[in-house]
């Protein structure tokens, strides 16, 4: 099946929006896990999602690859389960389980009928507090891994990627690849993996959030059980934050047809009170999608590219902004041109009123369809636990989008967004 | 940079897994179907069209039609510019998008409810009313070949997959790539466009599937509004292409830029016929064999491949019991370990099948589909966009919606004999098609010149 545009880069970015009347609970448990939990009883169905602060920012050079390691190994083997087995187990009940890692967090997430929610839920927790870190398992994944790294070293888009992230973030943890590089993964050992474990798996910086057809009382037990199984340590490190990296230009060459370009620079950590006028203004200038002007600047007016956005992906620390775009060698320049005058326009006379508006409208009216199911709802409240954002966020997000003027975001990008700052990447240039 | 992925979950029959649709259908008098799913748990609507119009009803030399068809169908109507639907539906908020495949092209929106009527609206006036000029195709067509590039021509895996559906049908349109071979894309008019969407876009060949929190009787008096009046126009007779039988096995190589080599095989497979009785039984004992063979990490060929004699490091099968075309395939697919040539991997996914033939599947295995299948139907639930989805699809490749009803009973009855008797019916080396992937190094002076060819 082909798909006109592709969207799956940018709605990572729009899951920072959503609904008014979701009744969310929170309580936090005796060792400082945060539990967020919404009832509801329609579906025989209860969602669960646990997030630790154990991505690959907590991943070193010498180790690079452990964070990301430690998370898929963590569902290959508990409580001397085998991982057959132990896979079994939860296709028995006909539950799933997931594993999400990126720069901030490690994930899992469980999904199963209410009426096997309990022995689920003790399969779950077993994963969570008992891995076993099999060291012939271990062997095994390392070389799938480096395997995987070789591959994509030949791949044009990951090339692109993982050389805009190592010019923009330099020594900072962001700038490693999540997944590791070739010669660290090699050295890293089972006790390196029970290590990681122990310092980065804190009940404190655990997130727990639960949807669904479960009562409080059951939602309560489900979150002490979890998180106790945690040690809390309020001593860890802190993120290094960002150091500005000063603004270079990258050109690989390779075979491809397509030249892969990505532009920007890190500008905004998540809680920035910039944040919801710089994510208003971008979906003008690249996010919207058909109607933003990056997509009408260079795919409708000129037909040169199939796909083109840009977006903030705010972390825990100062995260990326970034425009993308893929079109054939002979067109790269003309597209970084007409980026750069594009991202400059706006940068400068901010939007349109006509603009604003039609944004405003977007966001708010198509508000309901952030939140229609479980599993967004439990998408949706995950990042908000995680990132610690206030409980009335999603109540009084349609009230602040529409309060936000043509100005500010003028403004915002002026003071947040230095174009001089930028780097550039191009994979495969002529 | 993200990662998500799913551990422990037979992902079966993503069309194919929710029974009890309670859907309401009516026909209008141009014969355009409506069908609608009510869902009452949140406040919105989806809204898709489907037309019977594909890359399988496509002719030599103009590949890739129905696809440039879909993006022209966004560039403006008698009474709208170029883009124009675009703003209207986002500036109510709502999501849009269309897609192309073999069988259908699809175009959907996703509203608050109240918006509903925007939908119906603009498909109406795109049905009948679409100008396409030859300025806007000429643009078009460029985003549509940098979408080829992008797709395919770069992506050493889809290369292969092409290739693989070119040599495993010959005379079947399904050899044919959905986004079409660059150079018919190259060689397009805009009057090919014309064509294409005057042969087609007949209210007589669309089906509306109409999903969420909406009345279905409101719903069909707001079509009737907008629908009922388009005249149909007469449908070209399709032809059946059958595919000969394959007589002895056929195999490719491609050679692209690449560290790791990789490998698809398969073999021609039946599909369920349009009434829901007509091969049965071994569209089904297909349908379980892949999902004992693949779709979960302990899976057989994960966790005999992969975890316990590492001859691989991805491993998958892929089947599907339902085409409008009357035609499928089997395939399995992997990526060597280190050390592991194509050759050996090959005879490691064959002895798979025949590890079956001789010992049968255990009633575990068994078990384990039947849960699974059980469980996806209460999920799917979840998702209005997924049940508009599936009715869709359904529909548009000529099954009722309703013969999912009995899909868990037709899967319970599937024995270990039963996959057993596909495997040696199907499965033998004179149907087999074989695509390997031969990687070359990334320097441009080490490779060789011109583009690689498979044979």
């Amino acid at each position: 099946m082909l798909i006109k545009a592709i969207f799956i880069s940018i709605l990572f970015v729009f899951s920072n929006l959503t609904f008014a009347k979701l009744n969310i609970q929170h309580w936090e448990t005796n060792n400082g896990a945060r539990i967020y939990f919404i009832e509801n009883h329609d579906l025989p169905i209860v969602d669960i999602n646990v997030d630790f602060r154990a991505g690959s920012v907590k991943d070193n050079k010498q180790k690079n690859g452990l964070a990301s390691l430690t998370n898929h190994m963590m569902v290959l083997g508990s409580g001397g389960i085998n991982e057959e087995d132990l896979a079994n187990k939860f296709i028995d009940l006909g539950a799933q389980l997931n594993s999400s890692f990126d720069q901030d967090k490690s994930g899992f997430s469980l999904r199963t009928l209410s009426d096997k929610k309990s022995e689920a839920v003790d399969l779950l927790t077993l994963v969570l507090h008992e891995p076993d870190f099999d060291s012939d398992i271990l062997e095994r994944e390392k070389k799938r891994y480096i395997a995987s790294i070789n591959q994509s070293k030949t791949m044009p888009g990951s090339i692109a990627s993982k050389a805009f992230m190592k010019a923009l973030y330099n020594e900072h943890p962001y700038g490693l690849p999540s997944s590791g590089e070739v010669e660290a993964i090699k050295k890293i050992r089972k006790k390196d993996l029970h290590d990681f474990y122990k310092i980065h798996y804190l009940s404190n910086e655990l997130s727990i959030v639960i949807v669904g057809d479960i009562s409080r009382k059951e939602a309560e037990n489900l979150g002490n059980k979890i998180s106790l199984g945690f040690s809390e340590n309020k001593m860890t490190l802190e993120i290094p934050s960002v150091d500005y990296v000063k603004g270079q230009e990258i050109k690989i060459s390779h075979p491809a047809k397509q030249a892969h370009l990505y532009y920007g620079a890190p500008i905004i950590k998540r809680g920035d009170p910039d944040f919801l006028v710089l994510y208003l203004g971008n979906y003008i200038l690249g996010g919207g999608g058909f109607v933003s002007r990056l997509t009408q600047v260079i795919r409708e007016d000129r037909g040169l590219a199939y796909s083109v956005y840009s977006y903030f992906m705010p972390f825990i620390e100062a995260g990326p902004f970034q425009v993308a775009v893929q079109t054939k060698k002979s067109q790269v320049k003309q597209a970084k041109e007409l980026i750069q005058k594009t991202v400059a326009e706006f940068i400068q006379n901010g939007p349109t009123s006509k603009e604003l508006r039609r944004a405003k409208d977007f966001m708010i009216g198509g508000f309901p369809l952030r939140l229609d199911s479980n599993k967004k709802i439990l998408e949706y409240v995950s990042m908000m636990a995680f990132y610690k954002y206030p409980l009335d966020y999603l109540e009084t997000f349609t009230n602040k989008i529409d309060k936000i003027t043509a100005e500010e975001i003028k403004s915002a990008f002026q003071r947040r967004v230095d174009m001089s700052k930028f780097s550039t990447v191009i994979v495969g240039s002529e | 940079m993200n990662r998500i992925k799913i551990v422990f979950f037979l992902c079966l029959m993503p069309l194919f897994a929710q029974a009890g649709l309670n859907v309401q259908e009516i026909t209008l008098k141009n014969g355009m179907r409506v069908l609608v799913k009510e869902d009452h748990r949140s406040p919105v609507a989806v809204s898709m069209i489907w037309y019977r119009a594909g890359s399988l009803d496509e002719v030599n030399g103009k590949t890739g039609v129905a696809h440039l068809l879909e993006h022209m169908m966004f560039k403006g109507t008698k009474t709208t510019k170029p883009g124009e639907y675009s703003e209207i539906v986002a500036a109510a908020g709502g999501r849009e998008n269309a897609f192309t495949g073999a069988d259908y092209t699809a175009y959907f929106q996703r509203l608050e409810k109240s918006k509903l009527p925007i939908s119906m609206k603009m498909e109406a006036d795109r049905m009948q009313n679409l100008v396409i000029t030859k300025e806007e195709f000429k643009k078009e067509i460029q985003v549509v070949m940098e979408e080829r590039r992008w797709r395919t021509d770069d992506k050493p895996k889809a290369q292969v997959n092409e290739l693989f559906n070119s040599l495993i049908f010959r005379v079947h349109p399904y050899g044919r790539p959905i986004v079409g071979w660059m150079s018919d894309l190259e060689n397009m008019t805009h009057e090919d466009a014309i064509e294409w969407y005057r042969m087609w876009y007949s209210p007589s060949n669309a089906i509306l599937v109409i999903g969420g929190d909406v009345d279905a009787k409101k719903v069909f008096s707001e079509v009737k509004k907008y629908f009922a009046d388009i005249p149909a126009y007469k449908i070209a007779k399709r032809k059946p292409q059958i595919e000969p039988k394959q007589n002895g096995s056929r195999r490719a190589i491609l050679k692209a830029p690449s560290k790791l080599p990789y490998i698809q095989m398969g073999y021609p497979a039946p599909t369920l016929g349009k009434d829901g009785i007509k091969n049965k039984k071994e569209a089904f004992a297909l349908e379980v064999l892949v999902g004992i063979l693949s779709g979960t990490s302990s899976s057989r060929l994960n966790q005999n491949l992969v975890r316990n004699i590492s001859r691989a490091i991805n491993v998958g099968a892929g089947y599907n019991m339902l085409s409008r075309g009357g035609q499928s395939s089997f395939e399995m697919y992997a990526t060597p370990s280190e050390k592991v040539s194509v050759i050996d991997l090959e005879k490691y996914l064959k002895l798979e099948l025949k590890n079956i033939v001789d010992n049968g599947v255990t009633d575990a295995e068994l078990k384990r589909v039947i849960t699974s299948v059980i469980a996806g139907e209460v999920y799917q639930k979840d998702s209005v966009f997924g049940a508009v989805m599936q009715i869709g699809q359904l529909e548009t490749m000529g099954y009722s919606h309703k013969i999912v009803d009995d899909y868990i009973d037709n899967i319970k009855q599937v024995t270990s004999q039963d996959i057993q008797v596909v495997i040696k019916k199907y499965f033998h080396d004179d149907a087999l098609t074989v695509v390997t992937l031969d990687p070359q190094p990334l320097d441009k002076n080490k490779l060789p010149k011109g583009k690689p060819h498979a044979h």
